[in-house]
């Protein structure tokens, strides 16, 4: 840049006349507006705004102007700048614009494409299907209650009215532990839990008792050696089997859907008497089978059997220390692979053994 | 229980209506559950007839058959225009003379089978004659059934045979719950079906017996606690080639058990209509008095089956001077079986107590019919009836005559009364049921009841106490909780009504339970797959995991009655139960996967301790109850997870990359994270991990588990990918070390300062050694460092390896100075050189 001139000959300042100074602002702007893009409109910038620039080289002859005429050249120089670098913070701006919108089209991919790159996984069905059962009751208030799978003979068996020498016994084939008569089995129901429950803690009780349990059948499309129970237990004052009864036509519908209701049947348990099977409403004809015969699910029964319940017998509740003069209780038990089977369509037990992922893939973890 | 409709019809005046189904319907709902409902003989229908064949010639054929060409007069309405029909037979146990069955064409046989005249063996056989077996009689398949005219003598060809065989019959199979023993005859499903319909029952044990007196077959019973009743009667001059009469022959095969010969049939047959099982001795081989004794420990005796069995102390035995009979309730001796000679029977009918049959059955592993019936309960008033109808059968049926003696020894065991409040049935079920109700519905299962201060009028019992006395057959009735079910189910358990019970605010899930939810869902996340195995395996599974001998996951639980004899022990690590399900996987194609599982595992108690057996008529005292739970082996909830073949897939972004040790160990650190737990990772040596690769796994100073790739000899063994690798962790370990509430961290707002460092080490210093001396060696200022790159090769030397470190420093309360900052590095580098012989790399 050079200093002010002080020794200035008007007469060969000649750029520094009006219409010279509007012929380069033209010859600018139009040279802003023909810039196709960014690249061009960089170049304008420097032949046009740059510091060797016309206008830029009309700014520095100001200074040699006769203090007179400086003012007015100034302002029409300044004009004129000011005029082109509009011009050129619009263009840019406008072919920005363009150069996004061409970029954007030129981007353009196949979604569709996959991505399975991270492999998917899955909770097994019926862990889902316990802990899904396990909301339902303590969204009630209820508690879910654990327990070992060896247990203690007593607390499998004796504890809940099912001495050495009853028949019912032979009814689940129990796995023993070795020693034969060191009093340990794989507990053969969730029930012991119930009873651990009934020992460790005073009414009013509310608990679900979900878990594995062992018993020796030979694995089938029906049968699994070691399959799952959810089981509940209530011991409060005045508790009767309307309430098991309300209780389990509320656990159906949250499994099964609305006007699923259950059943009961007299039955035989040696932990509750009354004793009652449950059936459920069959969820396919929804109990018009008997009259239309058609049902292959329910096989023309109109319902489905589900489980087993009933009011504590007053024997258990002494076994565990509670007063049965004060307190009754109900129970009920159920088999897990059973619900899962109804409510998934799963049509064989040993799917749900193998471990095969492309089973359990398909219900993620909620079902 | 099976039992034919038309013969629980004999004890019941069932409308004439009723179908199988609606009974079966109806039993159902009074707690005898239908199991199957079978018509046999459904869709018989045509000509079905008696004919007397008039000759049979014997024709061989050239496939090296011989076929009979009959001539079979069926009768004038069914004889063809020409007469006797001629029929080709492939049977030969019959002959000209013979009385058979014809089912002419036209007719339909069991199974949907139809009959028509068809050319076949150079004649038109215009009919056929008829087996047991298509006749749906029975599995008999020896040749054709020859009607006996000793049976019938009024058969006469053309007699139709479908009533007269019994092809028709309904039968309701029961499930029969073991209080119900009486229900394990006709006499109790009919009692159910008299209630259910409202209807007379007429009780076929009704019968007027003589009076017991000392000639009859001389018993002594020496263990009355074990047989409180014995009965006998003795029939003489019976004729053992007599036949079992067809109908109850064909009641006791529709009852599910097999026709064998008149005098074992009749005793089965009163079994099946009384419920009181019943012993015939062949009275010519029976040598002095019958003596009811328990046996000596390490007698024998042979039982019917030809099985010699070696008795316990606590086993009953019939015996006689000879020594053993008969194991008392469960099976007969061989000595003294009826056979095909027996003219003389001396009939048992005795009563047994329950709990001594249930052991001898069970330690026999004998669950014979009787043994079924006397360890649920029998009605102890029978045996006097049950012997009394048998030896009128056999006279009836077998000829000869009852002799005069009526052994009778003991007498029933008295019944408790049962005291139960009135109300007690509508306070247990919810239903309304008022003192009449309950009254009037255990007068009706047989129950004597006695209102307090009323005399026997229950229409006034009110709300006081009822004492109830149960009839013989219900020895399970000892509980008002027993007469409770007793009236409910009688009321209708339909008509249980509805209530939610309303629960105390509860404390929702346990925290351990949110955590292993938390766990379950963030593994699933990570892409794994959860798997279910069971928890039995061998010690050949952990040979192939290369367990030493003595690494402690040997020392297992053992099941007494394995399902498999490979696999009866109880897991102590959950691998070899993933390594199969990928192995299985692998098998079915699925060669990349990541698979988990969650599950216990099984320690012995130290000792192994034996549970004790505690009373049950108390709770246990406190001391009682702690050795209980103390023999109940540790089951520590585990975590193992597999990974085979790809972690990330390849594909048209570029190719894919295998799991890697890595892997196993970033999902526990993972799992670290989510739980807020730092899981410090040191190197480790233990089966079935690669030496070189397997990482140990530490919680503050608690061994969590491990993780790294697998020995390449368990990928060989388990046959899974090479190079799979493998985590398992204690998961009630990892679980217990997340804090209860995180604290927040405090973070500066000043800005960072990033140094990197290259340090030159020994190849064998493990990475998080170095990166804990940096931080040590960095001080407070360190806020974070990361272990960005690894150098190996000849720039650093053999045997040494460059770690480079992403460190930042930041200070709480002030910007820090490069001075501040280069002296912290500098530092952290002299650590490591000095604790390391770490050199700086230029």
């Amino acid at each position: 840049m050079s200093g002010p001139n002080s020794s200035f000959d008007p007469v060969e300042v000649t750029p520094l006349k009006a219409d010279q100074v509007d012929a380069m602002r033209e010859e600018a702007l139009t040279a802003v507006a023909a810039a196709a893009d960014l690249e061009a409109l960089r170049r304008v910038r420097t032949a046009h705004a740059g510091d060797r620039s016309p206008l830029a080289l009309a700014n520095r002859e100001i200074g040699a102007l006769p203090p007179q005429a400086r003012k007015d050249a100034g302002m029409r120089v300044g004009r004129a700048r000011a005029a082109v670098g509009q011009a050129l913070a619009a263009r840019t701006t406008e072919l920005e614009a363009e150069a996004e919108a061409r970029m954007l089209v030129e981007e353009t991919v196949d979604v569709t494409l996959p991505w399975d790159r991270e492999p998917r996984g899955a909770r097994h069905p019926l862990t889902t299907l316990q802990e899904l059962v396990g909301d339902v009751f303590v969204a009630m208030g209820w508690e879910v209650a654990e327990g070992p799978e060896v247990e203690a003979e007593w607390l499998n068996f004796d504890a809940l009215n099912l001495g050495a020498d009853h028949p019912a016994r032979t009814m689940q084939d129990t796995f023993w532990l070795e020693p034969a008569d060191g009093g340990l089995v794989m507990r053969t129901h969730t029930s012991p839990v119930q009873a651990r429950t009934m020992l460790s803690r005073t009414p009013p009780v509310y608990v679900v008792c979900p878990g594995r349990v062992f018993r020796t059948d030979e694995l089938d499309a029906t049968h699994t050696p070691v399959f799952s129970q959810v089981e509940g237990l209530v011991v409060d004052r005045g508790i009767t089997m309307a309430h098991l009864k309300g209780t389990l036509d509320h656990f159906a519908e949250a499994m099964f859907g609305d006007g699923i209701t259950t059943r009961f049947r007299p039955s035989y348990f040696p932990f509750t008497e009354p004793s009652a099977e449950v059936d459920l409403v069959c969820f396919v004809c929804r109990g018009r089978s008997p009259e239309v015969e058609s049902c292959r699910t329910c096989k023309g029964e109109g319902w489905i059997e589900w489980g087993g319940c009933g009011v504590v017998n007053p024997r258990v509740l002494t076994a565990c220390g509670i007063d049965s003069d004060v307190y009754s209780g109900f129970a009920f038990g159920m088999g897990l692979e059973r619900t899962l089977m109804f409510r998934h369509g799963v049509a064989d037990m040993r799917d749900m053994v193998e471990g095969d992922v492309r089973f359990t893939l398909p219900f993620g973890t909620e079902i | 229980m099976k039992a034919p409709l038309s013969w629980i019809r004999e004890y019941v005046d069932l409308p004439d209506g009723v179908t199988a189904a609606e009974l079966a319907h109806r039993l159902t709902a009074l707690g005898l559950k239908l199991e199957a409902l079978e018509t046999t003989g459904a869709g018989v229908e045509g000509p079905i007839v008696v004919g007397r064949v008039l000759s049979a010639v014997d024709e061989p054929q050239r496939n090296g058959r011989t076929i009979k060409w009959c001539q079979v007069d069926c009768g004038p309405e069914h004889n063809g225009p020409d007469g006797p029909r001629g029929i080709v037979c492939g049977a030969h146990n019959f002959g000209a003379g013979d009385l058979v069955v014809v089912s002419l064409p036209g007719a339909v046989l069991p199974g949907g089978f139809a009959i028509s005249a068809r050319k076949t063996y150079g004649h038109v056989s215009d009919g056929m004659i008829c087996s047991a077996s298509e006749l749906g009689l029975g599995d008999d398949h020896e040749g054709i059934l020859v009607l006996d005219p000793g049976l019938d003598p009024d058969l006469s060809p053309g007699d139709p045979v479908a009533d007269l065989l019994g092809l028709r019959e309904e039968v309701i199979e029961l499930e029969i719950n073991p209080d119900r023993a009486y229900a394990l005859s006709l006499r109790g499903i009919a009692r159910e079906a008299a209630i259910a319909y409202g209807v007379a029952f007429h009780d076929p044990a009704m019968r007027e017996v003589p009076t017991p007196n000392d000639d009859g077959y001389p018993v002594r019973v020496e263990a009355p606690d074990g047989c409180p009743v014995f009965a006998t009667r003795t029939v003489i001059g019976f004729d053992p080639a007599a036949p079992t009469p067809r109908w109850m022959a064909r009641r006791v095969q529709l009852a599910g058990m097999r026709p064998i010969s008149l005098a074992v049939d009749v005793t089965n047959y009163v079994m099946l209509e009384l419920g009181n099982p019943i012993h015939g001795y062949d009275g010519d081989l029976l040598a002095g008095p019958i003596v009811v004794r328990r046996a000596r420990e390490g007698e024998t005796i042979t039982t019917l089956d030809d099985v010699t069995r070696t008795l316990s102390a606590e086993d009953l035995l019939i015996t006689d001077d000879t020594g053993p009979i008969g194991l008392a309730g469960v099976m007969g001796g061989q000595s003294t079986e009826l056979s095909a000679s027996t003219t003389q029977v001396v009939v048992e009918a005795a009563h047994f107590e329950a709990t001594g049959i249930f052991r001898t059955a069970r330690r026999h592993r004998l669950h014979t019919e009787g043994a079924k019936r006397w360890e649920r309960g029998v009605d102890p008033l029978l045996p006097a009836y049950a012997a009394d109808r048998v030896a009128h059968l056999l006279v009836e049926h077998g000829g000869g005559s009852i002799t005069e003696g009526v052994t009778y020894v003991g007498g029933p065991p008295e019944q408790s009364v049962v005291t139960a409040a009135a109300d007690l049935p509508a306070r247990v079920t919810g239903m309304s049921i008022d003192a009449d109700t309950t009254v009037a519905h255990l007068r009706t299962v047989g129950c004597t009841v006695t209102a307090e201060g009323s005399g026997a009028d229950g229409a006034r019992a009110a709300s006081g106490t009822l004492s109830v006395l149960p009839p013989s057959w219900r020895p399970d009735l000892t509980d008002p909780y027993d007469l409770v079910e007793e009236v409910a189910r009688l009321v209708g358990y339909t008509e249980v009504p509805s209530v939610l019970p309303p629960a105390p605010p509860g404390r929702g899930w346990t925290r351990l339970q949110r955590l292993r939810r938390r766990v379950g869902l963030a593994l699933a996340g990570a892409g794994l797959v959860e798997v279910r195995s069971w928890p039995f395996l061998g010690q050949g599974h952990l040979d192939r995991l290369g367990l030493a001998a003595d690494d402690e996951r040997r020392d297992t639980l053992e099941v007494a009655n394995p399902l498999s004899e490979e696999a009866p022990e109880l897991a102590t690590t959950l691998l070899p139960g993933l390594l199969e399900a990928a192995a299985r996987n692998r098998g079915r194609g699925t060669t990349s996967l990541g698979i988990y599982e969650t599950a216990p595992v099984f320690v012995p108690t130290v000792d192994r301790l034996r549970a004790p057996i505690l009373p049950v008529d108390r709770r246990p005292d406190d001391e009682e109850l702690r050795r209980l739970l103390a023999a109940v082996p540790h089951q520590p909830l585990h975590l193992a997870v597999v990974l085979s073949g790809e972690r990330e897939a390849g594909g048209w972004w570029g190719s894919g990359r295998d799991a890697v040790w890595a892997d196993a160990v970033e999902l526990v650190r993972r799992l670290g994270s989510l739980l807020s737990v730092e899981v410090e990772v040191a190197r480790a040596t233990r089966a079935p991990w690669h030496p070189g690769r397997c990482a140990s796994l530490t919680v503050g100073t608690v061994e969590v588990g491990h993780a790294g790739e697998l020995h390449p000899s368990v990928c060989r063994a388990y046959a899974v990918a090479p190079r799979t690798c493998a985590v398992e962790v204690d998961l009630d370990l990892l679980l217990a070390a997340a804090p209860a509430v995180v604290r927040a961290p405090r973070y500066s707002s000043y800005p960072v300062a990033k140094e990197d460092v290259a340090l030159v080490v020994d190849a064998a210093l493990p990475a998080s050694v170095l990166a804990e001396t940096l931080r040590e060696g960095a001080g407070e200022l360190l806020e974070s460092l990361r272990l960005f790159d690894v150098w190996t090769g000849e720039q650093v030397g053999p045997g040494r390896t460059s770690l480079a470190f992403a460190l930042r420093f930041r200070a709480p309360d002030r910007t820090l100075t490069e001075a501040e900052t280069a002296a912290a590095r500098d530092a952290a580098v002299a650590l490591a050189a000095q604790r390391h012989g770490a050199v700086q790399r230029a």
